[in-house]
């Protein structure tokens, strides 16, 4: 830092792209969302910002209210869904050879480099009625039945295919699906930087396996959960795409409705008003997170 | 501002557009042009999938002027291209009450009727509209009708004849599908008895519980995905546009297209010039080019839309003009309405969908 400060050229030589990017293309942008937000529809493209604060009023009715609720529900589920499902994953990970290390870690990412609409659509191919799930319980099924009416036992009744399309679920699968890298990735990075010795330590000493995880491992690996949950959190409270694929029809999240207002609603300044209040729960959640992290240190 | 063509995105047909792009240049050697009648060249912004696949070639053959040819996927999205000012288009299509939407935005330019005479072609169900007066703005370019899909053997002896049959009952409990826009509204107060077009907000509150007492029945509000969720058997019957299941009619014998008896939207996209396109001139010569009988004739045969154009149904297959799905019998048409465009009334419909969905 101390040369940083030394040389302010170098400095700002460094800092200004990427701060000029920022500044045009995310908070200037943002600022005039923020300013829509106080706005009234003038016409059928005008917006007049005339500080009003009708479009918050609105988005806080008990309709929406319930929206926002749902969707931080729904939200707060699959990303802990997430940690559960990625946990492992990343722990094999880092406990795998050298060799290993890299493939595990693409394959995680390969999935990645797919559009997320197409990812969706795969996910519908995978779960519908005449899907690929039910295809592969539906053969176990009547291999089983096949089994049993052979030994006398009699054959089983005609399989009936799960219903895991178009639900809740659905929505709270895909979203696990397609956010599962960003969890990894971080729970990875921590878990990999943990000294074994701790662990040893912990075994030798008595603690069984399942002690030693949670008492050594997640608390060591807490940074790297709390960056995990963040990263998948936040774009799940704001997911209209997977909502609007997977969905059944009382799948609307308030992502949903913010997209309409920006569209088909044409009615931006409410749309902003909604963005903004998602973000201010986002800011919260941030700071819940610093005020995590400055208790440990 | 006078943007530049260039400033268009770049089209997923890039290799077309390439070839397009070396005949401009071809064109700028005079050795080598063919004789043409009329010089320079044409920006068309349409709908994809939504051309005869010879009619640009043909064009350019019959007026020697290029054409630039981009796509775009919604209404939304041709709005929100020129929202902020004309990007260099000519000629766009946008749907009947995106018309209303962009002459109230000022974004349209009026036609000059003298400079197409194909006009004369027209079905005269068509060149009165409510939504553009005199078709001041707008000349159509197909039409159609929003219905009901369903399997037929799903259906048993008595197919579904109306809107009654998804929203009046538990016939089809489980097995139906709706869109997820405003439209589901509308139709709903067809189902009612209302005009789709109407703003009290007393029936627009009836059509939202019509559809929450529906709602158990009902397995999924999809977003213009009604033929996949129909063609894989998810669902037998479903709300949906007549394109999207006359297009799956063909892969699979089991599903039909009907016109609700209670009547329907009707829509229908235009041919419309947006103010500050770098050739007027050329625009009006294309429109009606498109216009002419056997070019939109044979566009129709290729696209399977409706046509608004009487003289060019001798052009298309018999069996698409005897088929009622695509041109439905005069009293059922009689009970559509094409939707009017009414910022209050829309902003009404689509928080009863919110309530609807939230339900």
């Amino acid at each position: 830092m101390e040369s940083w400060r030394q040389q302010p050229l170098v400095f700002w030589i460094f800092i200004l792209p990427g701060g000029l990017w920022l500044l045009l293309f995310f908070m200037a942008p943002l600022a005039l969302v923020w300013l829509f937000s106080f706005g009234e529809r003038a016409g059928v493209i005008g917006i007049e910002i005339t500080g009003t604060l009708a479009n918050y009023w609105e988005a806080l009715e008990p309709l929406y209210l319930g929206l926002f609720w749902k969707s931080l529900w729904i939200a707060a589920i699959a990303t802990l869904a997430t940690l559960i499902v990625s946990f492992p994953v990343a722990l094999a990970v880092s406990f795998a050879s050298r060799q290993m290390k890299p493939i595990l870690l693409l394959l995680v990412i390969l999935p990645f480099w797919t559009n997320l609409l197409i990812r969706t659509y795969a996910m519908i191919a995978v779960l519908r009625t005449n899907g690929y799930i039910n295809y592969g319980l539906e053969g176990v099924w009547n291999g089983v039945s096949a089994a049993t009416a052979t030994v006398g036992l009699g054959a089983l009744p005609a399989f009936q295919p799960l219903t895991l399309l178009y639900n809740n679920t659905a929505v709270i699968i895909g979203i696990v699906y397609i956010y599962l890298p960003f969890m990894v990735l971080p729970l990875y990075a921590t878990l990999e930087r943990l000294d074994r010795s701790f662990l040893e330590a912990s075994l030798d000493l008595g603690a069984g396996q399942w002690r030693t995880f949670f008492n050594v491992v997640v608390p060591l690996a807490k940074a790297g959960i709390i960056s995990g949950i963040i990263l998948v959190f936040i774009p799940a409270l704001g997911t209209f795409l997977i909502s609007d694929l997977l969905g059944g029809p009382d799948s609307q999240l308030i992502g949903n409705v913010i997209e309409r207002q920006f569209k088909a609603a044409n009615n931006w300044p409410l749309g902003a008003a909604m963005s903004f209040l998602l973000m201010y729960v986002t800011f919260a959640v941030l700071a819940l997170r610093s005020m995590f992290m400055n208790r440990d240190v | 501002m006078t943007a530049s063509p260039w400033h268009m995105r770049p089209c997923p047909t890039s290799r077309r557009r390439f070839l397009q792009g070396s005949a401009a240049v071809a064109g700028s050697l005079p050795w080598l042009t063919r004789p043409a009648r009329a010089a320079g060249q044409v920006n068309v912004y349409n709908w994809d999938t939504y051309i005869g696949e010879n009619t640009l070639a043909q064009f350019t053959e019959a007026t020697g002027i290029e054409v630039r040819y981009d796509l775009y996927a919604s209404n939304d999205e041709l709005f929100g291209k020129l929202r902020e000012g004309n990007p260099g288009y000519d000629v766009i299509f946008p749907s009947s009450n995106f018309v209303e939407r962009m002459v109230a935005a000022d974004m349209l330019l009026p036609l000059d009727h003298a400079k197409i005479p194909n006009i004369a072609n027209l079905d005269p169900a068509f060149t009165d509209p409510a939504f553009d007066r005199g078709r001041k703005h707008s000349l159509p370019y197909f039409w159609g009708t929003m219905g009901i899909g369903y399997r037929i053997s799903a259906a048993g002896d008595t197919p579904p004849k109306g809107w009654v049959d998804m929203l009046g009952g538990d016939r089809f409990a489980g097995r139906m599908a709706f869109l997820n826009d405003s439209d589901v509204i509308r139709i709903t107060l067809k189902y009612l008895h209302y005009s789709l077009n109407d703003k009290d907000p007393k029936h627009i509150d009836e059509a939202a519980e019509a559809l929450i007492k529906a709602k158990p029945g009902i397995k999924a509000f999809a977003p213009d995905t009604g033929q996949d969720l129909l063609i894989s058997g998810e669902i037998d019957i479903c709300q949906e546009w007549n394109g999207d299941i006359l297009q799956v009619m063909l892969e699979d014998d089991d599903l039909n297209y009907i016109v609700p008896e209670e009547g329907s939207l009707l829509w229908e996209d235009t041919m419309a010039i947006p103010k500050g396109g770098p050739n007027l001139e050329n625009a009006h010569i294309f429109i009606n080019f498109i216009l002419d009988a056997k070019i939109h004739g044979e566009i129709a045969t290729e696209v399977k839309y409706p046509l608004p154009n009487k003289a060019a149904l001798e052009y298309i297959p018999e069996e698409d003009r005897d088929n009622p799905a695509m041109y439905p019998p005069e009293e059922v048409r009689a009970r559509c309405e094409p939707n009017i465009f009414d910022a209050e009334r829309d902003t009404l419909m689509e928080k009863a969908l919110t309530r609807v969905l939230a339900a």
